[in-house]
């Protein structure tokens, strides 16, 4: 569904590469140390890295042309998903349409996607008045009304308690079935990569390797990993 | 990123910038032209370049000498009515200047308080006209910058700092060599060359205060040259002159890097005990009072008269209230797509062209549109238009200097995400930057309508009585002496500018999340 053919991209001094394909429906985690390239590898999929060489396909389509909002993916960064001046409805609706004049129908949509985050009732609010968790759930319900295929995930709920991330990785799942998406998720934690993922791209200095069975990684991994999780 | 090159926002880029090197360098262009080559400048023309740098090079020197002790007292003292005392110091920006000249006639004129002690003690009165009357002024507008760029400096150092001083025994002396004379080192310079510039530039003090070949600035001899001898060509040289002045002055300050006078944080107090709690108390006293006393002044002496100004004089408030408000809105028209289009083409040279006003002179605008115009049109008809236009390129540079790092955070902070969202070209304007910047956009156009409501300078030059603005009224009262009018005008100007910077600041502030 993903594959990443012989992708070299530049941010500043560091340089990553990948061959790879992920199949569809896959949800898979981008494992590796900081600074390994685990970030860049989700900035030159979704568009704010240019790449050197190489192509970045979707369903067969190459994509490494597109502007990041046109691409068919959904992303959700660490922090700052949600825009603070504007109210939880409207963060939302920018997934329907980034120019927000959205008719009556599409209003009951952005109502619909609150309540399959558990958020209903809370459209009129501002961001600044929900807790961390409340706010990833607003970016997930926006990621609903996007529909793009492909979600990618950086390290989305690393500012939360372990208790509220393994509920925010559970409605991801849910969210992947019902929407049929394949997901990428950049986390640090093997257990967040256990709970949510089958698959996992191992990154090591400025290489990304092609995904394996995260369980098998896990269990018997590389040196580079080990040093890593510190076994 | 591509992403962020949006065509139309550029386009009005392009236009603001050119708009605006046509007023200060085409204008200058138009001067120039109709001037007749140096020569042409006599020695009278000569003494006012010679007085106006000396005024500026004193004004500069004096306040920066006397912001010192200020700064440092208001930096280590903690004592009632700080908070306040450090908002009022950023109040005389925004302070029309011809009301201060009112306010400092009555402390230190002729008739003023410190004379009137002078008199009842048997001593000789001493006259504020001249060189110490603009001197005066320029310290009184220019003392509180100063301190304001001190006490940010002096807050700037880590309160560590001191910390360690104190456990290695430090003497006030050992601190001022080894934390405060770097400081001052730093920070005076630049100080010097933002107040020496801000001073050659210098009209309406010099209007109220100076004139005679003793005491005439450029802007002064420009405006005379063109008021009453009609004549365009000294005129033009003068302006020649003046811009070459402020270029110079500009370029030098730009050299010395200039500090950033926004003054955020300044509420912190350095935790450092030593030096004269009594020096400290009466240095702050002293120059509160030079700074408060002529406002209290004009309140006291204008509240009995400001209800019965004349007619004419509320037409010319009227008229200074929508030449602000147009003035305010024109800079921001005029700010956004400048800062736009630095953004988007990664290109600071456009924004440059918005501080290109800091070095022209309003008179020197005012006179170069008259001799483009003047032979299609009549200039004094076109008055209003072109002091609005004016009045917002003078204020664009203040304006720029708010929205522009504001913008750039914008995008720091949210362009990933906007582009993530396919969020672009108008869309983006109205669901994200326009919401953001209302603060800076509020702030900057609340200063452009102040600026504009307190302007002496290019209406002196096309005014008749047809089109006369509030403190061209109030000047023509302090000279037909009728001072009792004089200070009901000075208050009402006072009150118009504060309440318009207040009401276009608040519009920006309210309902704006986090």
């Amino acid at each position: 569904m993903l594959t990443l053919e012989g992708l070299k991209a530049t941010q500043g001094a560091f340089t990553l590469r990948a061959d790879l394909a992920v199949k569809e429906g896959e949800r898979v985690a981008v494992i590796g140390a900081s600074g390994s390239g685990k970030s860049t590898l989700l900035n030159a999929i979704a568009g704010f890295l240019s790449l050197d060489t190489g192509a970045v396909t979707v369903n067969g389509e190459a994509i490494e042309h597109m502007l990041p909002g046109k691409r068919p993916l959904s992303i959700v960064f660490q922090d700052s998903n949600l825009f603070p001046h504007l109210t939880v409805a409207q963060n939302v609706g920018l997934g329907i349409r980034p120019g927000l004049r959205l008719s009556a129908a599409e209003h009951a949509q952005i109502e619909a996607a609150l309540g399959q985050v558990g958020l209903t009732g809370f459209g009129a609010r501002k961001p600044s008045a929900l807790s961390g968790g409340q706010q990833s759930r607003v970016a997930l319900a926006r990621v609903l009304l996007r529909k793009r295929p492909l979600l990618l995930l950086d390290e989305p709920f690393a500012a939360l308690g372990p208790a509220l991330r393994q509920e925010m990785l559970a409605l991801v799942g849910e969210i992947a079935e019902a929407q049929k998406l394949t997901v990428l998720m950049v986390t640090h934690d093997p257990g967040d990569a256990e709970a949510l993922t089958d698959q996992s791209i191992f990154v090591e200095d400025g290489l990304a390797h092609p995904p394996v069975p995260t369980k098998e990684l896990l269990s018997n991994p590389p040196q580079a990993l080990k040093d890593y999780l510190g076994h | 990123m591509a992403r962020r090159v949006q065509p139309i926002s550029t386009y009005l880029g392009a236009a603001a910038a050119a708009l605006l090197v046509l007023l200060t360098l085409g204008t200058l262009g138009a001067v120039a032209w109709r001037a007749e080559g140096l020569s042409g400048l006599r020695t009278s023309d000569w003494l006012a370049v010679r007085f106006t740098v000396l005024q500026a090079f004193l004004s500069a020197l004096i306040s920066v000498v006397l912001a010192v002790p200020m700064a440092r007292a208001l930096a280590r003292r903690k004592f009632r009515g700080r908070g306040l005392l450090i908002t009022l110091l950023g109040a005389p920006f925004i302070l029309p200047v011809i009301v201060a000249v009112l306010g400092l006639l009555a402390v230190f004129g002729r008739n003023g308080l410190v004379n009137s002690a002078l008199v009842w003690g048997g001593l000789e009165p001493v006259s504020i006209f001249g060189l110490q009357g603009v001197l005066l002024a320029h310290v009184f507008f220019n003392l509180p910058l100063a301190t304001r760029l001190l006490l940010q400096g002096w807050l700037a150092i880590p309160g560590e700092r001191f910390r360690l001083a104190a456990s290695l025994g430090f003497s006030d002396r050992d601190v001022f060599r080894h934390l405060e004379l770097p400081l001052l080192k730093a920070v005076l310079p630049g100080a010097f060359m933002v107040i020496f510039l801000i001073c050659t530039t210098s009209f309406a003090v010099a209007l109220a205060l100076g004139g005679g070949p003793r005491a005439t600035t450029i802007e002064l001899a420009i405006y005379q040259a063109f008021r009453f001898d009609f004549d365009l060509s000294k005129a033009a040289l003068l302006a020649l002159v003046q811009f070459g002045l402020c270029a110079l002055a500009a370029t030098l300050s730009l050299w010395i890097s200039v500090p950033m006078g926004q003054g955020a944080g300044l509420g912190r107090v350095v935790p450092r005990r030593g030096g004269s709690v009594w020096l400290d108390a009466l240095v702050l006293l002293l120059a509160s009072a030079f700074l408060l006393v002529p406002l209290v002044m004009i309140i006291g002496k204008g509240a009995g008269t400001v209800f019965t100004l004349p007619d004419s004089t509320w037409g010319a408030a009227w008229r200074s209230v929508w030449v602000a408000v147009a003035s305010a809105l024109t800079t921001i028209a005029l700010a956004l797509p400048l800062a736009l289009a630095a953004l988007n083409l990664r290109a600071r040279i456009v924004e440059g062209v918005g501080y290109l006003s800091i070095a022209a002179s309003p008179l020197v605008i005012g006179t170069g549109l008259f001799i483009m115009v003047y032979r299609w049109a009549d200039p004094v008809a076109l008055a209003l238009p072109i002091l609005i236009l004016v009045n917002a390129a003078m204020s664009l540079p203040f304006a720029l200097r708010a929205i522009s790092p504001a913008l750039a955070e914008i995008e720091a902070d949210y362009g990933k995400l906007a582009d993530s969202l396919d969020l672009s070209g108008w869309a983006r304007m109205r669901v994200l930057i326009l919401p953001r910047l209302r603060r800076p956009m509020g702030f900057g156009a609340g200063l452009a309508a102040a600026l504009s409501m307190g302007d002496l300078g290019v209406i002196a030059l096309f005014a008749d009585p047809e089109n006369q603005t509030l403190p061209l009224a109030l000047y023509q009262l302090m000279n037909a002496y009728r001072l009792d009018d004089a200070f009901g005008a000075a208050l009402l100007l006072l009150t118009l500018s504060l309440t318009l910077f207040w009401l276009f600041d608040r519009g920006g502030r309210a309902d704006v999340d986090a």
